[in-house]
């Protein structure tokens, strides 16, 4: 695995331990079409990982009716579907993503206070 | 009627069924004889003609009846090549009224129901008579293949609609649902998605594996998809509106794959505990309702049951077409299952609950209720195996078809009647149905053989079959169940259960009573015969049974003890046997090495006696009966000697009578020489003294 020198100064990412924050966030929003929560959520996650994860994430936004089999492989039930794949253990957030702060605490991004 | 664009359809095949009933096999034939179809209403009518037609496989002439439960299925053969005449017909739209009254009308075939609309008119099938239904049909239903489901639905679960399965926790929704599919898949060529919210796709497999269902070469040959869905509270956070759109993609993707035209969910309120937002799952859940029937695919759902409502999650209210419950209840410690259906919009149903059995053959539902009392009787007789036993019935034994019940105390002999029943019943090359309660199949065996009866060739050739269970072996459901499918499958001609009382746990007389009345229903329909033995409680009546079923009893023999003279005897009594001339003597009934045997009792001065007082009061008769033939003897002896003397002297009276009689005729002679010669002498001397002729002529006149 890639490690990020990149530290961060941001506020929020100060109180994550060491090594989460340095890791590489792999992240998947699975979406239907361009539905207005599919827009919505691809708009979030966009903003959401620009603000905390600039520089070391990788997102793939996959249109499952576009690919509608990776829906059985990927255990998808709602959508818009936001998994993150590392760092581990898998993480599902399921919604349009507008609640910023709900996105984070899934991805542990912040601890609760 | 909408403006019509009439057109003339002709079945070319109609659609044939063999129904094998007891020892008659009847031919199902159904076609759509002419239908006139306007293609452009909702509403179609046309004519179907069913012909029932008896073919005789065995001796006995009977008016054909089809079973009630068969014309469900003549109803669904009907109504799929109606189906296939008029595709384009929208069936679904078409009104369910109708479809109600058609039902109706068939179901006035099955019993006497309340008429049906007039415009409705049908025949009353009968031997050769055609049953001419006409109909204007509406909803088309999905046999399910499960043993009787099919009967209570009167034709499956609806077509294209979503039907919810529910029940308690291990009651059989998920095998249910499972086997609606299978069955689809392999019988009626209809591939199905079944969708697990609980099971993985690996431990479903494995589980009905035990059912005989190969869920791997079904999902390989394409007939079937499994899809087990995920749902894990602890690994999702909600943040912001969603919707199922990913379950439906899923869904989508599944039923396209195969072409599939049954969809299973079970159970889909798993999602409840997985996804926050009851309210946005409850909208959800109903669109996907919604969409399932937009897709024409025939849906199970299955639901927990839940406090005070159908489901948890009160499902019904999305799903209401068709709801069924399961129920496992556990009553004396033993359980049952049982099968309702709740509702089932546009079609009339069953209503009762009714029994259902999981075993290797999967699920089936048994419709055993009471029916009406109509059943064809049979006026053959058929013996005891006890010829004594046969002259006390009218010299011809029981009626066949009709219920027998041998009641009596412990050890009095009740198994061993039954026995010869069996036993001359596997000699007339009749099956039996032995059901015991309280001893093994060996057991039974070896204690016949004592008495000289041999069940070893029969269940050889099978023509017996013993079955032994303990009454707590399940609820009475659960037995009736499973004789009624027993009976179905083995098609004897005797039943024997031995004892029935045993069913009786507790205060479930009733159950037990309302079970066997049911059972007795169906035995008679069947035209089987059935033997029931009852154990009646030392002190108690012997004319009163346990289970109070003794007006269902045609014949009834009693078996009582006779305790005399230090002995305990036998005796055997006829209470009742209807429609026949029977013994009303009792008659003493000895087990012997070779058999039952029956004897006169001893009715003397000294009342009634049995076993070895008989002996001796039958020895003493024969002594005293010696003596008075030796005295009859004596005066016989006395007669002719004083015959002998009175002959004697009579011959010596006559013998001196006869000389007497000698003396006599001899001087009577002698006198009479004497005055012939006087007259002579007178004559001459006339002669000599010139008599004139006067006196010659006078002379004869004084002679």
């Amino acid at each position: 695995m890639k490690a990020e020198p990149t530290r961060s100064t941001r506020p929020k990412a100060k109180s994550l331990p060491r090594q989460r924050a340095s890791k590489r966030y792999i992240l998947k929003l699975y979406i239907a079409g361009q539905s207005p929560k599919s827009v919505n959520a691809i708009a979030n996650i966009n903003r959401i990982c620009e603000e905390n994860l600039k520089g070391r994430y990788e997102l793939e936004v996959i249109d499952l009716y576009q690919q509608p089999h990776l829906a059985q492989r990927a255990q998808i039930i709602a959508l818009p579907t936001l998994t993150r794949k590392l760092p581990a253990p898998l993480r599902r957030i399921i919604g349009d993503l507008s609640n910023t702060q709900r996105v984070l605490e899934g991805l542990d991004l912040q601890v609760m206070p | 009627m909408a403006p019509v664009d009439h057109a003339r359809y002709c079945c070319a095949t109609p659609v044939t069924a063999n129904i094998l009933q007891g020892n008659r096999k009847f031919l199902i034939k159904v076609k759509a004889a002419a239908g006139r179809v306007p293609r452009t209403s909702s509403c179609v009518r046309f004519r179907t003609e069913t012909t029932c037609k008896q073919e005789e496989s065995s001796k006995i002439r009977e008016r054909p009846q089809l079973p009630d439960h068969y014309r469900s299925v003549i109803w669904q053969a009907a109504w799929n090549s109606a189906a296939r005449l008029a595709p384009n017909a929208d069936h679904e739209t078409s009104t369910g009224g109708s479809y109600i009254g058609a039902i109706a009308n068939l179901m006035k075939l099955h019993r006497e129901a309340p008429p049906a609309q007039p415009r409705l008119r049908s025949q009353r099938a009968s031997a050769t008579k055609k049953v001419i239904v006409k109909h204007l049909p509406a909803l088309r239903k999905a046999l399910t293949g499960i043993q009787g489901l099919d009967e209570i639905t009167g034709g499956g679960l609806p077509k294209g609609r979503p039907t919810l399965v529910c029940g308690s926790a291990g009651c059989g929704k998920t095998l249910l649902a499972m086997e609606f599919l299978v069955r689809g898949a392999t019988q009626f060529d209809e591939p199905g998605v079944f969708m697990a919210f609980e099971e993985t796709t690996k431990d479903l497999a494995q589980n009905v594996t035990s059912l005989g269902f190969d869920l791997n070469s079904l999902v390989a040959r394409k007939k079937m998809v499994l899809d087990f869905v995920l749902v894990e509270h602890n690994e999702t956070e909600a943040a912001g509106e969603y919707d199922l759109e990913g379950l439906f993609i899923r869904l989508g993707v599944a039923i396209d794959s195969i072409g599939a035209k049954r969809v299973v969910l079970d159970t889909i309120e798993t999602l409840f505990a997985g996804l926050p937002n009851p309210a946005v799952l409850r909208a959800e859940l109903g669109r996907l309702f919604r969409w399932l029937k937009g897709k024409g695919v025939t849906a199970v759902i299955t639901g927990e049951r839940g406090e005070g409502s159908l489901t948890r999650q009160g499902l019904e209210e999305y799903v209401s077409d068709c709801v069924i419950m399961l129920d496992h209840r556990v009553s004396e410690q033993s359980s049952s299952r049982r099968l309702r259906i709740v509702k089932y919009r546009g079609s009339t149903h069953g209503t009762n609950e009714y029994p259902f059995l999981i075993d290797e053959d999967g699920i089936s539902v048994l419709p055993v209720t009471s029916l009406a009392l109509e059943h064809a009787t049979s006026n053959a007789r058929i013996s005891t195996g006890i010829p004594r036993l046969d002259a006390m019935l009218g010299s011809k034994g029981y009626y066949r078809g009709s219920s027998v019940m041998i009641s009596g105390t412990a050890g009095t002999g009740k198994s061993s009647l039954a026995a010869h029943f069996a036993d001359a019943a596997c000699r007339r090359g009749e099956r039996v149905l032995y059901f015991s309660f309280e001893e093994s199949p060996m057991q039974i065996m070896r204690n016949m053989r004592s008495i000289g009866i041999d069940f070893q060739p029969w269940v050889k050739k099978g023509l017996l079959q013993i079955h032994a269970n303990r009454p707590t072996f399940g609820g009475l459901e659960t037995h009736l169940a499973m004789k009624h499918k027993l009976i179905s499958k083995f098609k004897p001609r005797v039943v024997i259960l031995d004892p029935l009382n045993s069913l009786i746990a507790g205060d479930n007389v009733t159950e037990v009573q309302s079970m066997f009345t049911r059972l007795l229903d169906f035995l008679k329909t069947s035209r089987v015969t059935g033997l029931f033995t009852t154990l009646v409680s030392n002190g108690g009546s012997v004319e009163q049974s346990d289970v109070s079923i003794s007006s269902l009893i045609d014949t009834w023999l009693v078996l009582r003890d006779i305790d005399t003279g230090g002995e305990r005897n036998r005796g055997l009594s006829i209470l009742k046997s209807r429609g026949m001339a029977h013994s009303n003597q009792i008659r003493e009934f000895l087990l012997t090495d070779h058999g039952v045997e029956l004897r006169d009792v001893y009715v003397g001065a000294s009342g009634v006696l049995t076993g070895s007082a008989r002996l001796t009061q039958e020895a003493q008769d024969q002594a005293l009966q010696m003596l008075h033939a030796q005295e009859i003897e004596r005066r016989q002896l006395d007669l002719k000697s004083k015959r002998q003397a009175l002959e004697a002297q009579i011959s010596a009276l006559r013998a001196s009578f006869e000389v007497q009689q000698n003396e006599s005729l001899r001087i009577t002679g002698q006198e009479q020489a004497q005055g012939a010669q006087l007259a002579q002498g007178r004559v001459n001397m006339g002669l000599s003294r010139n008599q004139d002729e006067a006196q010659k002529n006078r002379r004869p006149k004084s002679k």
